[in-house]
């Protein structure tokens, strides 16, 4: 067993621990923050498995975003007394964790009986990467070889903010979301929300270019982009737009319907539904994932934000 | 005991307690919680199957990647709405579990927002 | 040459993860918030700090160098705005009660 192998059980012991923290402790604030810690050890786990894209993406949205949606939540749920009679059973329990262990030695079993010869498609991939001239393996998946996914993926985002603005109430109707979030104008948070964004905006511009020919990409940058947004909202420089406004909506729609666009060209130039002609396939990825950073920044920061709140008065 | 094998095992303990954590907790934040508590099992085990595939010079198969990247941001907008979800519930109802006990007084919504 | 800088490389980290242990310690054994506020800053930053510098050597080009440094410093900056306001946000408490 070399010093890598045990690296990497000590580090799969402590997410494990955390995990079960995470499960069993009392408070919901705990769990949240929980949580947070266990993402980022998953990511440095995905970096030992060599998908340095997918850490990015775990960090930023999977520990990073998802964390401050859940402490937001769990700090407005604080004052809910749970209902004793609906804690679990000792059946409910026994039941619960015969499923589980079922479950989970199902596919412990899966991973060990996994077969020796291994079918991978990474030769297809670097055998046709002269098609797109990009260097990164994982944008030329998603950006060319399995763009209707990621097309289909900006879809859903659309569709998870309609469906969160949707849950306003009638007063609320197209307002703003979220409370109008006040900080000491001289104190450190608003000096935070000043010095942060610049550095935080070039970084997240740098990390969607970079990820043409190294780690990195539209998904990661646009989740950097939409938390230093939220940073300057939740230090009140500046206030959440109303979600009636045009301008806010064309950019929401402005990714998946560029993609679009580009995919029904591709349809009447000849060869089919997203397919990119040759010599214009590098500029053609470059300006979707150029809407598509900023979709889904404005989608994310739109998202942690919530339903609307606050009415505007026409 | 190869990387594969102990994180591949590791997928599947994740998916086992956030499973436990989805059934037995009543509270829905808790739920919420679980729930991508057993997402992140699942792209463990994309991630272990990619691993598996290194080859031609990189060291994951790249379309497992793909797909674990566009499963981690649905996963995080579905979490959001379910979280908008629940906050709404708890402005109507002013409970944060799904408890079949007496039912709801309906309340208005308070004007103005 | 290449094993001065590994040699300085597993010092650095090694004495990095030490303050990032006392740092920890700390958050353990001490009583309340301020004091183990203080124990996490110290300990954090130090202990990137020695991280990245152990890190440098193995770092390819300048370049790269600057991109470790300028971690260090977010972490810096990120760390001390957060314990500033928890700080806040517990000395009020205290003073409520």
């Amino acid at each position: 067993m070399s010093i890598a192998t045990l690296f990497e059980i000590v580090l799969v012991a402590v997410m494990l621990g955390l995990g079960i923290w995470t499960i069993t402790v009392r408070e919901t604030y705990s769990a949240a923050v929980g949580f947070i810690a266990y993402g980022l050890l998953v990511a440095l786990i995905w970096v030992r498995l060599d998908a340095v894209d997918v850490a990015l993406t775990e960090a930023a949205i999977g520990g990073g975003l998802s964390g401050v949606l859940l402490l937001g939540a769990a700090a407005r749920l604080r004052g809910a007394e749970p209902r004793a009679a609906t804690a679990p059973g000792k059946a409910t329990r026994a039941a619960a964790a015969a499923v589980s262990v079922l479950t989970a030695a199902a596919l412990a079993t899966a991973v060990l009986l996994l077969p020796d010869s291994v079918p991978t498609l990474a030769p297809t991939v670097v055998a046709n990467a002269w098609a797109t001239s990009l260097a990164n393996p994982v944008t030329n998946v998603l950006m060319a070889f399995r763009a209707m996914d990621t097309m289909l993926e900006k879809v859903v985002l659309l569709l998870a903010i309609i469906g969160v603005w949707s849950l306003a109430s009638d007063n609320a109707w197209g307002g703003r979301p979220g409370p109008r979030h006040q900080a000491d104008p001289q104190g450190i948070l608003v000096f935070l929300a000043r010095l942060l964004p610049p550095i935080g905006i070039v970084i997240g511009i740098y990390i969607f270019w970079t990820g043409a020919n190294h780690p990195g990409g539209a998904f990661q940058g646009g989740a950097i982009l939409a938390s230093m947004w939220l940073l300057a909202v939740m230090a009140g420089l500046t206030d959440m737009p109303p979600v009636s406004s045009r301008w806010l909506r064309f950019v929401l729609v402005a990714g998946p319907g560029l993609f679009l666009l580009v995919g029904i060209f591709g349809l009447w130039l000849g060869p089919g539904f997203l397919a990119y002609p040759r010599t214009l396939a590098k500029p053609l990825i470059l300006g979707i994932e150029v809407a598509m950073v900023l979709t889904i920044a404005a989608t994310l920061g739109l998202l942690l934000a919530g339903a609307p709140e606050r009415s505007v008065r026409r | 005991m190869s990387t594969v094998t102990v994180f591949g095992l590791c997928a599947a303990a994740a998916v086992g307690f956030g499973l436990y954590g989805l059934i037995t907790n009543p509270q829905l934040l808790r739920k919420i919680i679980a729930f991508n508590l057993l997402g992140s099992g699942v792209f463990l085990l994309f991630g272990v199957v990619g691993r598996r595939g290194e080859a031609a010079g990189i060291g994951n198969d790249p379309v497992p990647q793909a797909f674990v990247i566009t499963g981690v941001v649905v996963a995080f907008s579905a979490t959001a709405l379910a979280i908008a979800l629940l906050l709404r519930l708890f402005q109507a109802d002013g409970s944060t579990t799904l408890g079949s006990g007496t039912p709801p007084s309906v309340r208005s919504d308070p004007p103005g927002g | 040459m290449s094993l001065a800088r590994d040699i300085v490389t597993i010092a650095a980290v090694s004495a990095g993860a030490f303050f990032f242990l006392a740092g920890t310690v700390g958050l353990l054994r001490f009583p309340d918030t301020l004091t183990r506020l203080h124990a996490l800053t110290k300990a954090d930053n130090l202990g990137l700090g020695l991280v990245v510098l152990g890190l440098l050597p193995q770092a390819g080009s300048l370049r790269d160098g600057l991109k470790l440094v300028s971690i260090w410093l977010l972490g810096l900056l990120a760390g001390a705005t957060v314990s500033q306001l928890i700080a806040r946000t517990a000395r009020r408490r205290e003073t409520a009660r």
